[in-house]
C-alpha cells in the first residue's frame, strides 16, 4: 500500500485515501484528510462528529448508522454534509480514522 | 495486434448472438485509432486491459478485483461505485475502473441527440464501455479513474442536465415499465408517478440515510413488467375497481379466428385453433368467466383481475375505468434471512397528482423502518422481526383479510392489554382463594 508524507509524519493508506490502521491515526492525519475532501476549515462541529466517530468505534468496533451518529452529534444528516462533502462514510470515517466502509455500497 | 492474448474470450466470438467480446475489442480498436482525436483522460488501452483481466480471470477461475472501494462526488454519499484491480501492474489500463450509475429516463426512451452527447463525454473521460442498463434501471458508465469523477458529474449536471444514479444504503434508482407511453393495459402514469417520487426524493436518494438500500418500482398492471413484485421494497402495481370492459363482436373475431390469441405470441407453434373454453374460461383463477350462445360474460365480483383474458384478447378485453394501484411492500434478494416477494399492504390507492396519499404511505413506512431498523436490516426483515401489525399500526391502515393468503395457523396470538378485561396485572392470592396449591 502506498505511503503518505505530512506534518512529518507518515501514513500508509489504500486507494481510497483511507488510513490502514486505526491505531496510526493522529491529529496530522485530520490536517492530511481535510484537503482531499474539500474541507476548508475545520471547526469544533468537525472535531465533535470524528470525537463521536472513534468514541464509538473503541467501544464497539464498528463505525455507528447514520442515523445513531446524527442523533450523539445533533448534527442533520445535512448539516453532516456540509461540514463533509463527501458524507459521513467517505469523508467523516475517513478523517476519524476508521476503517473503510463496505457493503453494497 | 491485440495488447493480450485473449484464447479463452475469443471463443465468446462466435454464435450468433451479439457477442460482448466483439463489441469490446471494437471499441479498443476505435481507442486505438482515436479517428476523432479525442483527448483520452483514462488510458487508451483500457478496453485491451479490461479483456486481458477478464482472460486472467476465466483461467484462474477467480475474479481479480479488490475488495470495496470508496470513491464518490462531494455533496452526495453514493452514485459511484469505486472498483481497482488487484493486478495493477500487469492491467495499469484498470488500476482504477469506478462505475457510474447515471439515472435513466422513466421507460428508457432516448433520442439519438442525447445517446451521442452522454458517449461524447464518456470517450474521453471514461472507458467508453457501458451497462445498458443496470438492473436498478440506471444508465451505468463502466470504468473510469477517481480524477475524472467530479470531471464527469461537472459535465452531467451543467451540459446535460442530467444527475446520478442511487448507490449505498438509500434510496436507490427508482424504475417504471413502459407504462401509458405504450401499453393499454397500463392503470396509471407509471412514468409520471416514477418520476415525480424520483424528484420528490432527491435528497434520499443521493445521501444515504436509512438502515439500508430501499428501492421503488411501478408496475402498470399486475403484468409486472419491471418485476416490482420481486424487486422492490416497495411495489407499485396498476390494477382497476370497475368491470373488465368487453367487445362482443371482437370476441367473437378471436373464436373466428380473424384475431390471433395473445397478440400472435405463441405463432412460432401450431397450437390448433383458438379455443375459448379451454384457453381462457378453463385457466381463470376464480373461475368467473362464461362462455355461451356466442357471448363472454365475466363475473367481476369474482375476477381478481390477473390478466391472464385481457392477455389473451387484447383487443376484446379491457382494463376497467376506476383505475389506481395496489402497493406491496418487502421485496428483496436471500441475503440475510431469506428471500422475499412484496406483500400486499394497500390493496386499492388513487394514483392521481400531487400523489399526497402515496407519499404519506412511503413517509410513513420509512418512519419506521429509520427508526426500527436495524444495521443493513432490509424493510422486508423488519417485518419479520416486528410483525406485519406493526407495520399498519405504523401506517393507520386497518387489517383487512386481503393483507392475507391465508390466517395464521398456529395459535401463538398476542393481545393488547387494553383488549383483555381487566389487564395483565393479577393477583395470585386472589387465584389461590378459588384453587388451593
Amino acid at each position: 500500500m502506498p505511503t503518505v508524507e505530512y506534518g512529518g509524519k507518515t501514513f500508509t493508506v489504500d486507494e481510497d485515501g483511507f488510513i490502514d490502521s486505526f491505531d496510526n491515526w493522529n491529529e496530522e492525519w485530520v490536517q492530511l484528510v481535510k484537503e482531499a475532501e474539500g474541507i476548508d476549515e475545520l471547526t469544533d462541529e468537525h472535531w465533535k462528529t470524528v470525537q463521536v466517530l472513534q468514541d464509538y468505534y473503541k467501544k464497539n468496533g464498528i463505525a455507528p448508522m447514520v442515523r445513531i451518529l446524527s442523533k450523539v452529534t445533533g448534527f442533520k444528516l445535512k448539516h453532516i454534509y456540509e461540514l463533509f462533502p463527501s458524507g459521513p462514510g467517505k469523508g467523516a470515517c475517513k478523517m476519524a480514522g476508521l476503517p473503510k466502509p463496505t457493503g453494497c455500497v | 495486434m491485440a495488447k493480450h492474448e485473449t484464447p479463452l474470450l475469443d471463443q465468446l466470438e462466435s454464435g450468433p448472438w451479439p457477442s460482448f467480446v466483439s463489441d469490446i475489442k471494437q471499441e479498443a480498436e476505435a481507442r486505438a485509432k482515436n479517428e476523432k482525436g479525442v483527448e483520452y483522460q483514462i488510458p487508451v488501452d483500457v478496453c485491451e486491459d479490461l479483456l486481458g483481466v477478464l482472460e486472467l480471470s476465466f483461467k484462474h477461475g477467480r475474479t481479480h478485483w479488490k475488495h470495496g472501494g470508496i470513491v464518490g462526488v462531494f455533496g452526495y454519499g453514493g452514485g459511484v461505485i469505486g472498483r481497482y484491480c488487484d493486478q495493477p501492474e500487469m492491467f495499469p489500463g484498470v488500476a482504477h475502473f469506478h462505475t457510474m450509475r447515471v439515472n435513466q429516463p422513466g421507460g428508457k426512451f432516448y433520442t439519438a441527440e442525447y445517446l451521442r452527447q452522454l458517449c461524447d463525454l464518456w470517450d474521453m473521460r471514461g472507458s467508453g464501455l457501458t451497462n445498458m442498463h443496470g438492473s436498478t434501471g440506471d444508465i451505468i458508465l463502466l470504468g473510469t479513474t477517481t480524477p475524472q469523477l467530479e470531471e464527469i458529474f461537472w459535465e452531467l449536471t451543467h451540459t446535460y442536465n442530467q444527475d446520478l444514479g442511487g448507490s449505498g444504503s438509500n434510496l436507490r434508482t427508482p424504475a417504471d415499465c413502459v407504462g401509458e407511453a405504450r401499453c393499454e393495459w397500463s392503470c396509471y402514469d407509471t412514468q409520471a408517478l416514477c418520476y415525480h417520487l424520483t424528484q420528490e426524493y432527491q435528497d434520499e436518494l443521493h445521501r444515504p440515510a436509512f438502515p439500508y438500500k430501499f428501492k421503488f418500482k411501478f408496475d402498470g398492471c399486475p403484468n409486472c413488467c419491471v418485476a416490482s413484485i420481486a424487486r422492490a421494497d416497495i411495489s407499485f402495481i396498476g390494477t382497476w375497481k370497475d368491470d373488465i370492459r368487453l367487445d362482443q363482436e371482437a370476441v367473437a373475431a378471436y373464436v373466428g379466428g380473424e384475431l390471433p390469441p395473445n397478440a400472435g405470441s405463441h405463432a412460432g407453434r401450431d397450437w390448433g385453433p383458438f379455443d375459448i373454453q379451454k384457453e381462457v374460461i378453463d385457466l381463470c383463477p376464480t373461475e368467473c368467466m362464461s362462455y355461451a350462445d356466442g357471448k363472454l360474460a365475466i363475473d367481476n365480483r369474482e375476477c381478481n383481475r390477473c390478466m391472464h383474458c385481457i392477455s389473451v384478447m387484447p383487443r376484446a378485453l379491457r382494463i376497467g375505468n376506476d383505475r389506481g394501484c395496489s402497493i406491496l411492500v418487502g421485496a428483496k434478494a436471500p441475503i440475510l434471512d431469506g428471500a422475499q416477494m412484496s406483500t400486499l399492504l394497500i390493496p386499492f390507492i388513487k394514483v392521481e397528482e400531487p400523489y399526497d396519499e402515496i407519499k404519506e404511505v412511503i413517509e410513513n413506512i420509512w418512519d419506521w423502518w429509520m427508526e426500527e431498523g436495524k444495521n443493513r436490516e432490509r424493510l422486508g426483515e423488519l417485518m419479520k422481526r416486528q410483525g406485519f401489525q406493526k407495520l399498519l399500526e405504523m401506517c393507520n391502515l386497518k387489517p383487512d383479510p386481503r393483507m392475507v393468503q391465508e390466517p395464521r395457523t398456529n395459535p401463538y396470538i398476542f393481545w393488547k392489554e387494553d383488549e383483555v378485561p381487566g389487564g395483565f396485572q393479577r393477583d395470585i392470592k386472589e387465584f389461590r382463594k378459588h384453587h388451593l396449591r
